[in-house]
């Protein structure tokens, strides 16, 4: 168990920048996400945490120790691949081995902590199956095992449950997480999934275009996006946006609740919207409008609960309020938060 | 709209077919069965008529002979040490051209230069090369002090390479690596950059160092791959009588001779065309299980 730290990371591919200027400072025994679309420099970001890329300026600090110019099995940390990446000829108790023997551990030793690590990830009945015959939890379950086998300093996941099926990936969250508050390992996770982070981390770096956008807990990422990019990337749908003379207001569809069913409260504004499409999702509406009289025929997206949506039709004009103080204020140009209304 | 030859998959896959069919049957079937009549007749280059059969008097006659004897296990030697030896340098050369690194491109054009070479070429390189009198070896060796009077490999001032039954077979083998090894590399590389490379830098996290993962990782993955390449190469080097033809002409004696020249020289050269068809035909079982032993444990070991 460590820190980890990052100073002024880069990596130039050529002429391209792919992480321009990284500094993350990870606390002891934190789950941190890492999270941002395809291409945003998260996995390259990773790749030199681990110690298998190096990076063009800066430092990597594990527990306060600069590793930045040491190889992977000097760092001490481990890593769960996305493909998983367990040895294919392997058995499993032979794959989970492998880092112990790698270092030389004494076979009484060694067996003693595949007995345990086993019998944490309760797969006791598959060690003697080869990889080709475990089923994707099965192989991501050996996977874990494997990397927590030698008490890492740090855990890297590079989108471990992307492989899974979406109802064993639901469980699979809850389990790597668990997992994560019974050993304390430092864990950095990286995904592209925005359900995982906000599920999974403690806090949450959102990355785009080789840097870091915002860092911070859950719930500041979501109720306080630093920008444009993370008010849209998060959330699903993502927050609604209108431009507004110099700012862009934005607020999350949950809060745009249609008139009529309730009293307006003080301070709301009123938007009228012609509703264009309404999707039933069950425990929610979706409703699809656009604002009228506006020039740029804004978009909106409301989430309503079926209660309230009774009235609403395709077509149609209905009154939306929202509570003033679900609005987010941005920069028109800059696209950065602002206070409040210039 | 009616259905034409490409919608009927039957006809379609017949017609496909033909000609590999028919190329097969005419150039490798009836040579094949052609051989088996006449390494069980009395035919000669003279007469090659099949007159009489007689058996298996052939067999038993060429199997008397002392060249048969040195023949087999020349050709046993020759095949093993030149597979070995190839398989350690080409998967040596995978795990290096696997990896960029500055000057890739020629490294890799030096390497394939050797199976691109004409064989005319390459026979006068190596003639040159490991000549009585004009060795450039030799003339390294004695500038070194190794070779001439009074020094470790002495007292000659020539090793005479094709001139002694161990040099000779060594310098066979030499040849045979030589030419083979490109060939065998391309297999091998084939088959080393489809692992994944996931599993390469998992193994450098979990902490394994150069030769762990060549042994414990690259090497099993390698199997199937190196079983192919194996076979490929030993059937090369197996049937094959140019070499020798060009270097040794199996001498001195029969001490370097193998069974494909010496089954040439005797059905094509000496005439006895049944006892030529005889030697070639003992070649045919050895080579047969091999590969069919090859191909099982390569389909198992792909499947799995």
């Amino acid at each position: 168990m460590a820190t980890l730290e990052l100073r002024g990371i880069k990596k130039r591919f050529g002429e391209f920048y792919a992480v321009d200027g990284v500094d993350l400072m990870i606390a002891e025994g934190e789950f941190l996400a890492i999270l941002g679309p395809s291409g945003c420099g998260k996995t390259t970001l990773m790749r030199m945490i681990a110690g298998l890329e190096p990076p063009t300026v800066g430092e990597v600090l594990i527990g306060g120790v600069p590793v930045t110019h040491l190889p992977p099995r000097a760092r001490n940390v481990s890593m769960v691949f996305q493909s998983y990446a367990l040895y294919p000829h392997m058995s499993v108790a032979e794959n989970i081995a492998f880092p112990l023997k790698a270092r030389g551990m004494p076979k009484a030793e060694r067996e003693t902590k595949v007995q345990w690590v086993v019998g944490l990830m309760g797969i006791e009945a598959l060690v003697k199956r080869k990889p080709g015959r475990l089923s994707g939890g099965e192989k991501q379950k050996v996977a874990l095992a494997r990397s927590l086998v030698r008490d890492p300093s740090l855990f890297i996941f590079d989108e471990p449950l992307s492989s899974l099926d979406a109802q064993v990936r639901a469980m699979a969250r809850g389990e790597l997480r668990q997992l994560h508050d019974r050993t304390g390992v430092t864990t950095v996770y990286v995904t592209h999934d925005q359900l995982e982070a906000l599920g999974m981390g403690d806090r949450i770096a959102i990355m785009n275009r080789g840097r870091v956008c915002q860092l911070g807990t859950p719930r500041e990422l979501y109720d306080d996006p630093a920008d444009t990019f993370v008010a849209s990337f998060l959330g699903s749908p993502p927050m609604n946006m209108i431009e507004y003379d110099e700012h862009i207001l934005g607020f999350r569809p949950e809060y745009l609740l249609p008139c009529g069913t309730a009293d307006v409260p003080e301070g709301s504004i009123i938007f009228k919207v012609r509703i264009s499409q309404i999707e039933f999702l069950g425990s929610e509406w979706l409703i699809y409008g656009v604002l009228e009289d506006d020039k740029n025929e804004t978009k909106l997206l409301a989430k309503v609960q079926p209660a309230v949506a009774g009235e609403l039709r395709a077509g149609k004009q209905h009154d939306f309020m929202i509570d003033r103080s679900r609005l987010r204020y941005f920069g028109k140009q800059s696209g950065l938060r602002m206070p409040g209304p210039v | 709209m009616h259905a034409g030859v490409a919608d009927r998959d039957g006809l379609l896959g017949m017609l496909m077919l033909a000609p590999a069919v028919i190329y097969i049957f005419i150039l490798v079937a009836v040579p094949f069965f052609l051989a088996i009549a006449l390494s069980v007749s009395d035919a000669t280059v003279g007469d090659p008529h099949i007159h009489h059969f007689v058996g298996l008097r052939n067999f038993i006659r060429v199997m008397h002979e002392s060249a048969f004897g040195l023949g087999l296990r020349n050709s046993i030697i020759i095949t093993f040490a030149s597979l070995l030896l190839i398989l350690i340098l080409a998967t040596a050369e995978s795990e290096l051209l696997v990896h960029n690194f500055r000057g890739k491109k020629l490294v890799q054009i030096f390497l394939i230069l050797p199976w691109a070479m004409p064989v005319s070429l390459a026979a006068i390189d190596w003639l040159w090369f490991l000549d009585s009198e004009f060795s450039p070896v030799d003339w390294l060796l004695r500038s070194v002090h190794l070779l001439g009077p009074g020094t470790l490999l002495g007292p000659a001032n020539h090793l005479y390479y094709f001139g002694r039954e161990w040099l000779g077979l060594a310098s066979i083998i030499t040849i045979y690596v030589w030419r083979l090894l490109p060939f065998a590399t391309l297999i091998v590389l084939a088959g080393r950059t489809s692992i994944p490379r996931d599993i390469f830098e998992q193994a450098e996290i979990d902490g394994s160092g150069f030769f762990r993962t060549l042994f414990r990782i690259t090497l099993p993955a390698l199997m199937p791959i190196l079983v192919v390449a194996s076979m490929f190469t030993a059937l090369l080097v197996f049937g094959d009588m140019t070499v020798v033809a060009l270097s040794t002409r199996g001498g001195p004696g029969y001490t370097t001779q193998v069974l494909p020249y010496w089954a040439y020289l005797k059905g094509i050269d000496g005439g006895a065309l049944s006892e030529g068809a005889a030697i070639a035909l003992f070649l045919f079982p050895v080579l047969l299980a091999g590969s069919i032993l090859a191909l099982r444990f390569a389909y198992r070991a792909e499947s799995r």
